[in-house]
């Protein structure tokens, strides 16, 4: 954090935090929260496979366990995953382009509060009356018949957080389109960007459907219409189109993110450029494209017939092209490198077999006459954590390492971060290897026990003990987080010492206003050709003038609040009287808000090249 | 250097198909397939397995020597390679050439698993030669209609091994899926429309495992998901059309025969006729039947689909069904039994047999 937060006493930091629109503080918001919600979900996961333990179990009851299964899927990918990409993309992505900010940093805020009000929301249904019960897919005719608010605080709850993620993600477009620092080309983007730019694109075609199928539902629960009603001539297969055209790209706009990551991390600890990159760029075009294209797999055994299986069968299978190729740079990247292993590298190695491990399974799965036998087994427990426990979450712990310096300016602990790493790849190999032959030997997902005598007492034991070295090893990265943060040992810019890109010219963490001059991109890793040349910091492309920069607004926070208070009217409309006028309420905050936002005119303000010069003197901040 | 490789990956083909056919238990697991449709997934299975540890093998040789051979000696900067067109040209084409490999067969499949066309085959009579099944998914029960012999059972399904057996499948309630691992790949069973699809039931492999299969539902439909099995019985064609003629031969409810069982019918006829049926006839609407037909009852291999087949367990299950599948229908349904009456619904439904 910068001095300034230093001298602030703790109300005022929170107020700050409150307003800001700066973007890396909006994101290390996302990262507490995603964070937050991360532990939340692992603990999820823990009550899981303390009932699968043993056969007949008893620990949860059934309907529980449904409710914990939902809650786990639901809360890693919208509430933990998402975000905690989203506090990346935030903190490195203007960095890397060589920007000052985001393009709209207004609506960047907007988009974390949304997002953190959906996820409140969403959970505080465990307190209400119980939480969603139909599983993150929350298939309609279940969803219909499930009683109790769950599923709405389900649909409210992501409709939310959803807005907030699609806000960001055009935020993220346009930043990337328009402030681009002089010399950045599209083809000399660090692949982090690409990842970014791309993932972001799938969030404004993916998420429509999405908000779709979920007003859709609202309007069934809570409204009486008959979207998914059979008997008044709807239809529930719908819905699983719906959400699945959202459901597959969502898979996609986690994993390229992670990709970006790990393609930074592999160039930076070998001192290589990154072996194809326009090929490694076509490539994450490619899957974001035919990432669209593949939706129905999810649905072989839904009853669509055999040409719908055979064409989706094979678009399927074709993802696999672009993804090898991937893999394959990423080999020659560090083939003729210098590999140092710190704790990034050491995950992104690890991601390369772990996440081979997710591919193969999923061009099995693509089999459509196949998946038949796959299908709702455990072989796909065990294929999607491998390719999300493999690639997103892997891509997260590295990425919390490496850019922790940039973030907070000062390192995690490596001995620590090395012990976190092996408990982590021992412990995700043992949960989730096993239940491979799980679901083939016959055991269906999402049940909440099994019989003994079915052979399948003893590979859910191991998967069990397997969880616990997860759980420990996130206990010792939080422990890691505590340690370092109160020793708060300052590095410098380059703290890696071998980075490439941008966002390491600039102190750690960077100023408000990130880059004093603009600098002057002169090629791919313009920081590396610099370092090349003998130089240390990067050629300034305009001369020092002043900054402008946006004022901090308590808006956001006040239209997220309103849709918040929103969501409890429209839940509650039908139970007691005040709900109508408690969703009429909050729905005026939230407009009130905008209305505000819209009349008052905020030009924000100049940062003088007067002071841009003191703090220089200084020395230490800039 | 050609026939080498070819040797190599027919090697690993069986390796890797005798380590996995050693998985699981026979009954369940669909690594010992025990019918046609079993044993084409299973091969298709292995072809992709077979295929991709070879990628495996491949990425593990190149990623081994990375991380042996460029770990860091020295403060001395590689090379900066930008890329190979050749390696690049290797690396899209070999991986398209296998996904052919795999996709030919997996078309194939798709396309034969999904000719039902016997089941619109209608002969003189109006029936198809082939066996129909109509499949029925309700919360948390099986029911199963021979619509051309003109019975209904449920939980145990009763099929003749050696022929394709047709399946109507359909939901009650809400989305279910049908899915016996060891015999077929499952299809779901929608609320919107009837599924179509056939397994295909080996003889040698039922005695195997027993004559009997386990089936399970594989789409969450509520919080006794996990208790939704049901078994299969295979039986001989011969075994088969006894078990139907005798089911046929109940034509109503058949008197009990001691006393106790009597009193117990007498119950029964109170409390419980409304939902269960013990004639295998199909006249009445779906929507009448609103519990598990148990015309059979007496020769089933489990109460309630899980519960071991015996007094004991079936007096505790009539006590208390919440206890044994949370969130079931029949909870409530009735008035609480007295101990005399459950021991004498207990004796009825225990003799409740059609064969002799």
């Amino acid at each position: 954090m910068s001095t300034y937060a230093q001298k602030k006493g703790f109300g005022a930091t929170v107020w700050d935090y409150l307003t800001t629109v700066d973007h890396k503080k909006i994101a290390i918001l996302y990262l507490i929260a995603g964070g937050l919600f991360f532990v939340l979900g692992g603990l999820e996961a823990m009550f899981i496979r303390i009932q699968l333990a043993v056969p007949n179990n008893d620990f949860v009851s059934a309907g529980l366990y449904n409710e914990i299964l939902t809650m786990h899927g639901t809360t890693m990918i919208f509430l933990a995953a998402m975000p905690l990409l989203f506090a990346f993309m935030n903190a490195i992505m203007p960095l890397q382009i060589g920007a000052r900010d985001v393009a709209f940093p207004f609506v960047n805020a907007l988009g974390f509060w949304l997002f953190f009000f959906g996820g409140i929301f969403l959970n505080l249904s465990w307190f209400l009356g119980g939480a969603p019960d139909a599983g993150w897919t929350s298939y309609a005719s279940l969803s219909m018949a499930s009683e109790g608010h769950g599923i709405d605080f389900y649909a409210l709850g992501l409709q939310i957080s959803g807005a907030g993620t699609l806000m960001g993600g055009i935020n993220f477009l346009v930043t990337i389109i328009n402030m681009r620092a002089p010399g950045m080309t599209y083809m000399r983007m660090p692949l982090f960007t690409w990842s970014t730019f791309v993932a972001s694109a799938l969030i404004l075609f993916a998420f429509p459907p999405l908000t779709v199928g979920l007003f859709l539902l609202i309007f069934d629960r809570m409204f009486g219409s008959n979207f998914f009603d059979v008997a008044n001539g709807g239809n529930t297969v719908i819905w699983e189109h719906l959400f699945w055209i959202f459901g597959h790209p969502e898979v996609y706009i986690l994993v390229l993110p992670a990709f970006g990551i790990f393609s930074e991390i592999f160039a930076t600890f070998s001192r290589k450029r990154l072996f194809g990159y326009s090929s490694m760029v076509f490539a994450t075009v490619l899957i974001g494209f035919l990432g669209f294209m593949v939706w129905a797999h999810h649905m072989f055994t839904t009853g669509l017939g055999p040409i719908a299986n055979a064409i989706f069968a094979v678009a399927t299978m074709a993802i696999a092209v672009p993804t090898g190729i991937k893999i394959f740079n990423w080999l020659f990247t560090m083939w003729g490198g210098s590999i140092k292993f710190t704790t990034p590298m050491l995950y992104a190695v690890a991601f390369i077999p772990s996440f081979v491990g997710g591919g193969v399974t999923g061009v099995m799965l693509a089999s459509a006459a196949a998946d038949y036998q796959y299908h709702d087994s455990y072989f796909v427990v065990a294929h999607f954590h491998y390719v999300i426990v493999g690639g997103v979450v892997f891509g997260l712990l590295a990425a919390t390492h490496f850019y922790w310096p940039k973030m907070f300016g000062t390192m995690l602990n490596e001995t620590l971060g090395k012990i976190t790493f092996w408990l982590f790849l021992i412990g995700f190999h043992l949960t989730f290897f096993i239940q491979h032959f799980l679901g083939l030997m016959g055991m269906p997902r999402r049940i909440f026990t099994f019989l003994p005598n079915q052979g399948l007492d003893a590979g859910n034991l191991i998967s069990t003990v397997g969880a616990f070295f997860m759980a420990i090893a996130t206990l010792i990265l939080l422990y890691n987080i505590v340690v370092t943060s109160v020793k708060n040992e300052k590095v410098g810019n380059d703290p890696w010492e071998d980075g490439r890109t941008l966002e390491w010219a600039i102190p750690s963490p960077p100023p408000f206003y990130n880059f004093k001059q603009l600098p002057l991109v002169r090629g791919l890793d313009p920081l590396w050709i610099e370092k090349m040349e003998g130089k240390k910091t990067m050629t300034p492309a305009e001369p020092l003038g002043d900054i402008h920069m946006p004022n901090n607004s308590f808006t956001p926070f006040m239209i997220s609040l309103g849709l918040f208070v929103a969501a409890f009217g429209a839940l509650y409309r039908e139970d007691y009287h005040w709900g109508v006028m408690v969703l009429i309420a909050g729905l005026g905050i939230t407009l009130l808000s905008m209305f505000v936002r819209s009349v008052k005119d905020d030009h924000g303000f100049h940062i003088h090249k007067e002071d841009l010069l003191n703090d220089d003197d200084k020395g230490g901040k800039a | 250097m050609k026939r080498l490789a070819k040797w190599r990956m027919i090697s690993m083909f069986a390796i890797i198909t005798l380590l996995l056919s050693g998985c699981g238990e026979p009954f369940l697991s669909t690594l010992q397939p025990a019918g046609e449709v079993a044993k084409e997934q299973f091969d298709l299975m292995m072809l992709s397995v077979a295929i991709m540890v070879g990628v495996i093998i491949v990425v593990t040789l190149i990623f081994a020597i990375v991380v042996v051979k460029f770990r860091r000696k020295d403060d001395s900067i590689p090379k900066q390679v930008e890329g190979s067109h050749k390696l690049e040209i290797i690396w899209t084409v070999i991986p398209i050439i296998l996904l052919l490999i795999l996709a030919v067969p997996t078309v194939a499949s798709t396309f034969k698993f999904a000719d039902v066309s016997e089941m619109d085959k209608k002969n003189e009579d109006g029936k198809t030669d082939a066996l129909v099944i109509n499949v029925r998914a309700n919360l948390y029960w099986w029911e199963f209609e021979y619509p051309d012999e003109e019975i209904i059972t449920s939980q145990d399904l009763v099929v003749p091994t050696g022929q394709k057996v047709y399946f109507n499948l359909k939901a009650s309630d809400v989305k279910h899926s049908f899915w016996i691992p060891a015999v077929g790949g499952k299809m779901d069973t929608n609320t919107d429309n009837v599924n179509r699809f056939y397994l295909q039931f080996d003889e040698q492999k039922a005695n195997e495992a027993g004559d009997l299969f386990y089936g399970k539902c594989a789409e969450l439909c509520g919080p006794s998901h996990a208790l939704m099995d049901f078994k299969v019985k295979a039986i001989s064609p011969d075994e088969f059309d006894k078990w139907v003629a005798d089911m046929q031969s109940v034509k109503e409810a058949e008197t009990a025969e001691t006393p106790l069982a009597q009193q117990g019918q007498e119950v029964f006829n109170n409390s419980c006729i409304g939902c269960h049926a013990v004639t295998p006839a199909t006249g009445a609407p779906e929507a009448a039947r609103l519990g598990p037909n148990l015309t059979n009852f007496g020769e089933r291999s489990r109460i309630a689909g899980v519960l071991d087949h015996s007094e004991e367990e079936l007096k505790n299950w009539i006590s208390d069904p919440e206890a044994y599948k949370p969130g079931n229908k029949m909870t409530n349904a009735y008035n609480k039994l007295t101990p005399e009456e459950l021991d004498a619904v207990t004796e009825y439904l225990m003799n409740l047999k059609v064969q002799d």
